[in-house]
């Protein structure tokens, strides 16, 4: 899992959630079947269980907005447990906890045996405009040195007795920033000298991308396969 | 003598804001020296370095590396032949990993494939940062840094290689590898720098820079030994330290 190329991975996971977007809300089965294909690969990938939860709180916000639209859905209700529910929205409680559960799975599976890097280059090899991967890479590049340095300006500025509480005391933090953004913007200029130093031209040149081999082609997308298969039974045999 | 990898001859450069940064720079470096270019800040180092690969344009004067004029035509060609090593290596490293950046140079190239991938290990190799290939450079130290950035011009495989300041902000064990590494190096080498006894140690011949041109040129060990000269373009040995003791060579 963690050796297989970033486009496999990248490609898969959109395969699989296509699947899941298209199975029928109805087919229970389909659903289950599928998340344990998920959880499945998890374990195979050695994913610790405290790490992925972690990362599945990403989809907190939409399990909430989930909950609530059994208690605001319109038409025809249901008595469970003593509340008076809304049948449509039980079932789009139902569809949407189920399909970000998969989905949000299926990307932690992905983003935590892929670095970030990779995951770019992925998007270089599936054709993604080179400018795109670029901008993406230098923000992944320099993201980490402009906070830093953002960072060393507050403690600098705190060291100095400069201790921001409220909105109108915040001047000198905007200012810093506004030097940030002119060394950011400096730095960007010796960047730029460097490359020209090393002969670019405007285009980013390509490397240490090998192509993909069928074997990692099928071996990657055959959990995606299975979904797609899920998904057309379901469609098929419940329909 | 053989022809010398790198001759400047009567450089001549002002910024756009007016200030005359380059007055009139001869200096020539032979093919297989190590040179010192020593001299205070502001004396014109980096700037004559932006001149010898066409980054910026002389006013008047000539670079030639290898017998071949920096000029508009020959732009790339210079490109290739001449390794420069920036202050600051996070200025040089802007791939999301060493190896694609050091991959960048050879790669602009025209360089492809297999070859491209053996000389990304060999330049990497040179500096034994090997390990490091796949990881990304803002996840390496500091010296680390230093010394891959030294890889993506060795990549290229230039005539000439010329560090700016290479062992600033490095710590004494950084800065040890640093000399291991380019005293290993079978390749010409121009190098900035302040640190005096990495330029007793690491070149034979110095260079003195100041305002704008370049004063005086000899032996390491007699340059840093002329008290005079020292004093008047405000270089300063470390206490207690004798170019002509048996430090350093
Ligand atoms: N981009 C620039 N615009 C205007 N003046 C500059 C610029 N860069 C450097 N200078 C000036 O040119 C002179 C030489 O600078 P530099 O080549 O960086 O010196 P050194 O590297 O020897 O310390 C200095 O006086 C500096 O202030
Ligand atoms: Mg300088």
């Amino acid at each position: 899992m963690h050796r297989l190329p970033p486009q496999v991975k990248v490609v898969a996971l959109l395969v699989f959630v296509i699947a899941v977007v298209l199975m029928p809300r109805e087919a229970f089965w389909a659903h289950a079947l599928a998340g344990c294909l998920i959880a499945g690969v998890m374990i195979l990938a050695e994913l610790p269980a405290g790490f992925v939860a972690r990362r599945m709180l990403v989809e907190v916000p939409i399990l909430i907005f989930a909950l609530l639209l059994p208690f605001f859905g319109q038409g025809p209700t249901t008595r469970v447990l003593g509340l008076t529910l809304s049948v449509e929205g039980l079932w789009g409680a139902w569809t949407i906890i189920a399909k970000a559960t998969l989905g949000v799975g299926a990307s932690v599976v992905v983003s935590a045996t892929t670095t970030i890097p990779d995951i770019i280059r992925g998007l270089d090899r599936i054709r993604v405009p080179r400018v795109i991967t670029a901008i993406a890479g230098f923000m992944v590049r320099y993201l980490d040195i402009v906070a830093g340095e953002f960072a060393r300006r507050r403690v600098a500025m705190a060291s100095r007795g400069y201790e921001p509480r409220w909105l109108w005391q915040g001047g000198p933090l905007a200012q810093s920033a506004g030097s940030l953004f002119i060394r950011s913007y400096e730095r960007g200029e010796r960047v730029h000298q460097a490359m020209v130093a090393r002969g670019f031209t405007g285009r980013m040149p390509t490397y240490g991308d090998r192509p993909a081999s069928l074997r990692q082609w099928v071996l990657g997308l055959s959990v995606s396969a299975v979904a797609v298969v899920l998904a057309v039974l379901s469609v098929t045999v419940i329909r | 003598m053989s022809e010398p990898s790198l001759e400047v001859a009567g450089l001549f450069f002002s910024y756009p804001d007016g200030h005359q940064a380059l007055r009139g720079v001869d200096l020539h470096v032979h093919h297989g020296e190590r040179v010192a270019l020593l001299g205070p800040n502001g004396a014109g180092k980096t700037t004559l370095l932006l001149h010898l690969n066409g980054i910026l344009r002389p006013d008047g004067g000539t670079v030639r590396v290898a017998g071949l004029d920096v000029s508009d035509e020959a732009a790339m060609e210079v490109r290739r032949r001449v390794g420069l090593v920036f202050q600051d290596p996070d200025d040089q490293l802007f791939m999301p990993t060493v190896g694609q950046d050091v991959a960048f140079g050879p790669a602009n190239f025209g360089l492809v494939g297999a070859e491209l991938e053996a000389r990304v290990a060999a330049a990497l190799g040179a500096v034994s940062m090997l390990d490091a290939i796949d990881r990304a450079p803002h996840h390496l130290s500091y010296g680390e840094r230093r010394r891959v950035a030294i890889a993506t011009v060795l990549a290229m495989m230039p005539e000439i290689l010329v560090l700016d300041e290479p062992t600033s902000n490095l710590d004494p064990a950084s800065r040890r590898e640093l000399i291991d590494v380019l005293r290993a190096l079978p390749i010409t080498q121009l190098v900035v720098t302040h640190d005096l006894p990495f330029a007793l140690e690491l070149c034979p011949r110095a260079l003195v820079m100041d305002e704008g041109s370049i004063v005086a040129g000899d032996d390491t060990v007699d340059v840093l030994s002329d008290e005079i000269l020292m004093k008047a373009h405000r270089l300063e040995l470390p206490y207690r330290f004798d170019p002509r003791g048996g430090t350093g060579r």
